[in-house]
This record gives C-alpha cells, sequence and structure tokens, in this order.
C-alpha cells in the first residue's frame, strides 16, 4: 500500500497499471501527451503515441470513434472535462448508451470517459458543471463519483475491466486531496458497495464526490455538541447501494444528502425519493437535501461559494433534522 | 469490369433484387398495418450499397443511416431476421428492439443503422482507428446522406480520419434531398466530394447508379485504406423514388419535386442498368435476370412469413440486454 498518494496521482496509476495490464487499453484526449491535468503524466513516455492519442478539439468526433473502438475490441479511456460533454451529447446519448440495447445486446461497449468537475475555482458557468444527475436520467451508463484517491483509482480500474459504457465524475475539488491506495488487484473497487467513512447513531449523511470530506468536516463539529453522524458515500450512482442507505436510515431515522450537483432531478432527488418511498416508516424526520443552488455559477467567489454545499450548510441539516 | 468475376456480377444483381423487393413488400405489409413505426425506402438507390459492399469483406465493417434495409442486405445480412425486426419479433436482428432504423449484425461487421443523421459516422472512424492500434488490415465504411454531409459529426470525422490515415470510406449516398430539401440549397459546394479537399483526401463522384461503377470506387477505396494511406469520401448521385419515411406523404404540404425529374431518374434504375450491362456482355440472359428477380421475391416471400410466425418478445425481454456486465435494476 502507498499512502499520501494524491487523488490525480491515484488516477495516473490506475491508467498505468490497466495499459500494462491490457494492450487493448489506449486513452485518448485533449493535451494529454502533455497532461496538462496531471493525470496521464508519463503515459507518452511509457506507451508511446500509437497508445496515447492527442485528439483536435472535436469531442463529439473522438467520443464517437471511441465507442467505435470499443465495438471492435478496444477499451478505450478518453479524457476529458464535463463541460465538453455537451458538445459530444449525441455520440454519448444516441450511441454510447443505448446501442447495445438498440441492437438486441449484440453491442459490448467497453468504454471510459473520465470527466473532471473543475468547480469551485471561479471557472464561471461554462466550466464548472456537475453533470452525473443529467446522465443518471439516461439509462445505460455506469456513473461512478469517486470521493478519495483509493476510489478514484480502484473505480477507474474496474471501470477499464467492466464492459460497458462507464463515466468517471472526478471531483476537481478533490484534486489534491490524498490517502492511502493499494496496487495492482487489491486496489480494485466493486461497482454499487457504498463506503461508510464514518459510523454514528443519530443522523445519516449521504455525501457525493467532494461533499464527502464538507460531510466528515460537519460531523466532526457535531460531535462536539454530542450529535453522532453516519457518513455514507455511495461511490457509484449507477449501480447505486440502496441498501446500505435504507441499512443506515433505519438505525438512524433521520437523512441528510449533501450533493454538489444542482438540487432539481438530482442524484440527491432520487436518493431521498428511493428512502421516502422504501424506507419511510424508518423516518423520524424529513429528508433534506443540500445541493447546488438550481442557478448557474457565478464567477466572482463571494457568490459562487453561496451555490454548493459546506460543511456548515450540512451542520445546519443535520441540527434541522434533530429539531422537534 | 474485365477483372470482376461472373460470380461477384450476379451476386450484385441477386443482392439488389432482394433489397428492390423487400422494399416493395415493406410498403405493402406496413400500409396493411402488419407493423407499425417509420421505415425509409432504399428503392433507386440499391446500385450504391451493393456495389458498395460488394469491394468489402465479411471482416470489414459498416454503419449506417435511417434508410437503413438496404446496407445490411447489401452485404449479406440474412432477410428472415432483417424483416422480424420489422415486424418486432424475437428472431428479428435486435429481437426487436430496435426495428426498422437499428439493423444491425455484428457477427458479419454490421456495426448498425443509426436513426440520427450523421451519428454513425464518428462511430465508423473509431472502428477505423482499432484497425490503425492493433495494426490490421480491416477497413470501415459508413453510408450516410446528402443532408448527413453537413452535419459537425461529419466534418470532425474526416478531420479525424485523414489526420490518422484511418482506413475509412466515407460514403456519401446523395439521394438529391434530405426530406425535402434539394442538396442544392443546403450544401454550399458544387459537389459534395469536393469537401474532401479541405480534408486532403481523395474525393470521388460515382454514378450510383451504376452498381459496378460503385464496385471499382469502392474497391480502389479500401486498397488505400488497407495500404495505410487514409481515408476516402465517395460521393454517390442516386434517388430516392419514395417519400423519405412511409407514410410521410400523406401529411406533407407541398411539392418539392416533380413527376418529370422522378421519371428521369427511373429510365436509368440501378437494376435496369446492370442488366442491360451483363446482357449485353453476355453474362447473364435476360431470362436469367428475370429468374433472379423471381427468385429474390420468393425469399422475401418467405422471410414475411417468417416474421409472421416469429413470436412477440415476452414482457420480462423488457429489462435484457441494457448491460453486458448486468447491474441491479434501480
Amino acid at each position: 500500500m502507498a499512502s499520501n498518494t494524491i487523488y490525480v496521482e491515484a488516477i495516473n496509476q490506475a491508467i498505468i497499471e490497466e495499459m500494462e495490464r491490457d494492450e487493448n487499453v489506449f486513452i485518448m484526449g485533449e493535451d494529454i501527451r502533455r497532461s496538462v491535468y496531471g493525470a496521464t503524466a508519463g503515459l507518452l513516455d511509457q506507451f508511446g503515441e500509437g497508445r496515447v492519442l492527442d485528439t483536435p478539439l472535436s469531442e463529439n468526433g473522438f467520443f464517437g470513434a471511441a465507442i467505435g473502438a470499443s465495438l471492435v475490441g478496444m477499451r478505450p479511456i478518453v479524457e476529458t472535462l464535463t463541460s465538453f460533454m455537451w458538445v459530444a451529447m449525441d455520440q454519448l446519448v444516441s450511441q454510447a448508451a443505448k446501442m447495445r440495447y438498440m441492437f438486441g445486446g449484440q453491442a459490448s461497449l467497453p468504454v471510459v470517459y473520465r470527466a473532471t468537475m473543475f468547480y469551485g475555482g471561479g471557472s464561471a458557468a461554462h466550466h464548472s458543471d456537475r453533470s452525473y444527475p443529467m446522465f443518471m436520467n439516461m439509462p445505460g451508463f455506469k456513473i461512478l463519483v469517486p470521493a478519495t484517491p483509493r476510489d478514484a483509482k480502484g473505480l477507474l480500474k474496474t471501470a477499464i475491466r467492466d464492459n460497458d459504457p462507464c463515466i468517471v465524475f472526478e471531483d476537481g475539488t478533490l484534486g489534491g486531496a490524498s490517502g492511502d491506495v493499494e496496487e495492482g488487484e487489491a486496489a480494485l473497487v466493486p461497482f454499487g458497495v457504498a463506503d461508510v467513512p464514518l459510523t454514528g447513531s443519530d443522523v445519516t449523511v449521504v455525501a457525493i464526490a467532494g461533499a464527502v470530506p464538507m460531510a466528515l468536516r460537519a460531523a466532526e463539529e457535531l460531535e462536539e455538541d454530542g450529535i453522532s453522524v453516519e457518513v455514507i458515500d455511495p461511490r457509484t450512482l449507477v449501480p447505486l447501494d440502496k441498501a446500505a442507505i435504507l441499512e443506515s436510515v433505519a438505525k438512524t431515522g433521520r437523512l441528510v444528502i449533501a450533493d454538489p450537483a444542482h438540487k432539481v432531478c438530482s442524484a440527491a432527488s432520487e436518493i431521498a425519493s428511493i428512502v421516502s418511498q422504501e424506507g419511510f416508516w424508518d423516518l423520524q424526520a424529513p429528508i433534506i437535501k443540500v445541493a447546488a443552488e438550481q442557478v448557474h455559477i457565478p464567477y466572482t467567489p463571494v457568490l459562487e461559494r453561496l451555490v454548493y454545499p459546506s460543511s456548515e450548510k450540512i451542520a445546519d441539516a443535520v441540527r434541522d433534522t434533530l429539531e422537534d | 469490369m474485365e477483372n470482376i468475376s461472373k460470380e461477384k456480377l450476379v451476386q450484385m444483381l441477386e443482392r439488389m433484387w432482394l433489397i428492390r423487393h423487400f422494399e416493395v413488400r415493406v410498403m405493402e405489409v406496413h400500409a396493411a398495418g402488419e407493423f407499425t413505426g417509420a421505415a425509409h425506402p432504399y428503392i433507386g438507390e440499391e446500385a450504391v450499397a451493393v456495389g458498395a459492399c460488394a469491394a468489402l469483406e465479411d471482416t470489414d465493417y459498416i454503419a449506417g443511416n435511417h434508410r437503413s434495409h438496404g446496407h445490411p442486405l447489401a452485404k449479406g445480412g440474412s432477410v428472415k431476421r432483417a424483416m422480424a425486426e420489422l415486424y418486432g419479433r424475437v428472431d428479428g436482428y435486435c429481437k426487436g428492439k430496435g426495428g426498422s432504423m437499428h439493423l444491425a449484425d455484428f457477427s458479419i461487421g454490421i456495426l448498425g443503422e443509426s436513426g440520427i443523421v450523421a451519428s454513425s459516422v464518428p462511430v465508423a472512424t473509431g472502428a477505423a482507428l482499432a484497425a490503425k492500434i492493433k495494426g490490421e488490415d480491416f477497413v470501415s465504411m459508413v453510408f450516410f446522406g446528402d443532408g448527413a454531409s453537413n452535419q459537425g459529426a461529419c466534418h470532425e470525422s474526416m478531420n479525424l480520419a485523414a489526420l490518422w490515415k484511418l482506413p475509412v470510406i466515407f460514403l456519401c449516398e446523395n439521394n438529391q434531398f434530405a426530406v425535402t430539401t434539394s442538396y442544392h440549397d443546403s450544401v454550399s459546394v458544387e459537389h459534395i466530394s469536393d469537401r474532401a479537399a479541405a480534408y486532403d483526401m481523395p474525393g470521388v463522384l460515382v454514378d450510383g447508379q451504376d452498381a459496378i461503377a460503385m464496385y471499382e470506387a469502392t474497391r480502389e477505396a479500401v486498397a488505400r485504406g488497407r495500404a495505410g494511406e487514409g481515408p476516402t469520401l465517395i460521393e454517390a448521385l442516386t434517388y430516392r423514388y419514395e417519400e423519405h419515411s412511409l407514410g410521410l406523404g400523406r401529411v406533407r404540404r407541398g411539392e418539392y419535386r416533380t413527376q418529370d425529374q422522378i421519371d428521369e431518374w427511373r429510365e436509368r434504375d440501378p437494376i435496369d442498368v446492370l442488366e442491360r450491362t451483363l446482357t449485353s456482355q453476355g453474362i447473364l440472359t435476360q431470362e436469367e435476370c428475370d429468374a433472379i428477380s423471381k427468385a429474390k421475391e420468393a425469399e422475401v416471400e418467405e422471410a414475411v412469413e417468417f416474421a409472421r410466425n416469429s413470436p412477440y418478445p415476452e414482457p420480462e425481454e423488457l429489462f435484457e440486454d441494457m448491460w453486458a456486465d448486468p447491474i441491479p435494476a434501480p
């Protein structure tokens, strides 16, 4: 086990290990040979131009080319930013998501889209998307939201070996977060198994991606007031480990959902819906969503910081669920 | 045509007749209400797919568009499974989940037809990318229309393919109209093939009513692809005899073409053109050509019976085929 590996290095390790393991794995994206975002450092030297492709700025073209390559035996990894996925929506939705079902199961699409979410840093509305709920609404994608270096590495490795289209939403706010990671087979993290980074008994906080460390900070603060919080990190939204969430709510009776994406028709909405349908009799208080406000991301930091969940907002919500 | 085997020429005529009878019968049974949904007849354009696919091997790939019956049949797809798919039955190519616009047969390189215009162009480009990365010599061909030639997906793919020298054949079926809009009103150049110059690849204008011309142009493009010399854009000039899609004539208001124009193109019907060539060269007699037509008509009729007798899928089938590595339903 390597300790103190940062999130972006963990992603880099996953790519290298899987490209070493399987020669059908290749990676394509914009400016990846010079690793402008850090995750593709060293790939060109180790694997050469044939498997490390710098693409033109043609997302619809090369997102689709990855699909075509995956249909005939390759396992492409595409690096992109969430905000550029809009440009490629036809290939993502009309082809990647639908092909297998539409063709009666003939197609397998082992393609991974790694989409970094840069938000919270003054990038304004065009570069701050946390778009996973939109893809949850479209059947056909496995959707991964790693919140730690261990999961960033392990989920990506599993995604590369998976035979369906996977989108890894890598959280840019966690790019520098550090933690322990495993190597090789031990690093694999299964889909559909939530992590419970903190156990507690009074309130369940389901936190997604960058909201996980916020929830942990809130829990620390609440601990001082004698409030015991259980934090659940689903790690994958499709498939979603609803059993872990329902089990926790059965214990605590209270649920707060912290989600950096827009709150309408969100992952948080879906989790709230599941718990209100399947865990209703366990609830002792209304469910509270702490998700991004339904506005565009403003540039100026004094406004931007108001949009997202924060440890303060999460702590307030937890206290609210405990009020009589 | 002296270097084309008799066997191949006969097969081309067979496949053209197969497609013609398939489409005529589809129009009849659709009108009779035997199945619903959109379907886009390929009648008049048979020489394009048949000539082009005659230059491919089973190990080569094709992808297509909404005018979707001719391409798989031209590449040797099963007429029974294609017809059963239109009928929405379990023996259809996609077990009834795809329908007319999504015929596919991965076992012989048919990567599927696509209902969104130009959407399969990047996909086919990616299959060719795989050939390059693997160092194999298969090629990939994508059929798209004059309308699709204006989509960004087309241009992005052509740039990628030319840049990376990918073995793709971009086969533009210029059937003159995108629904009702003439390509003269939507394309900025005289010929769509002229656009190849922008990507530094060969652009070839071919008589799409002439299956042999299509075969020869495609054979050359395939050879370039296999030799690592990159993509080719072929523009096949052809004509759609029928409405854009079945039933559209009932709702459309306003004419977009004249009967004279349709008649003029029918005078160069692609099947007549090939039969005239084969009979004048003494390769087949007209009686032999007529026998081929009859045999293909019977094959289509058998397919209709097969489709009618194939069961509809069971309700449980709704949830099958979502995933290669299944996950629990939400």
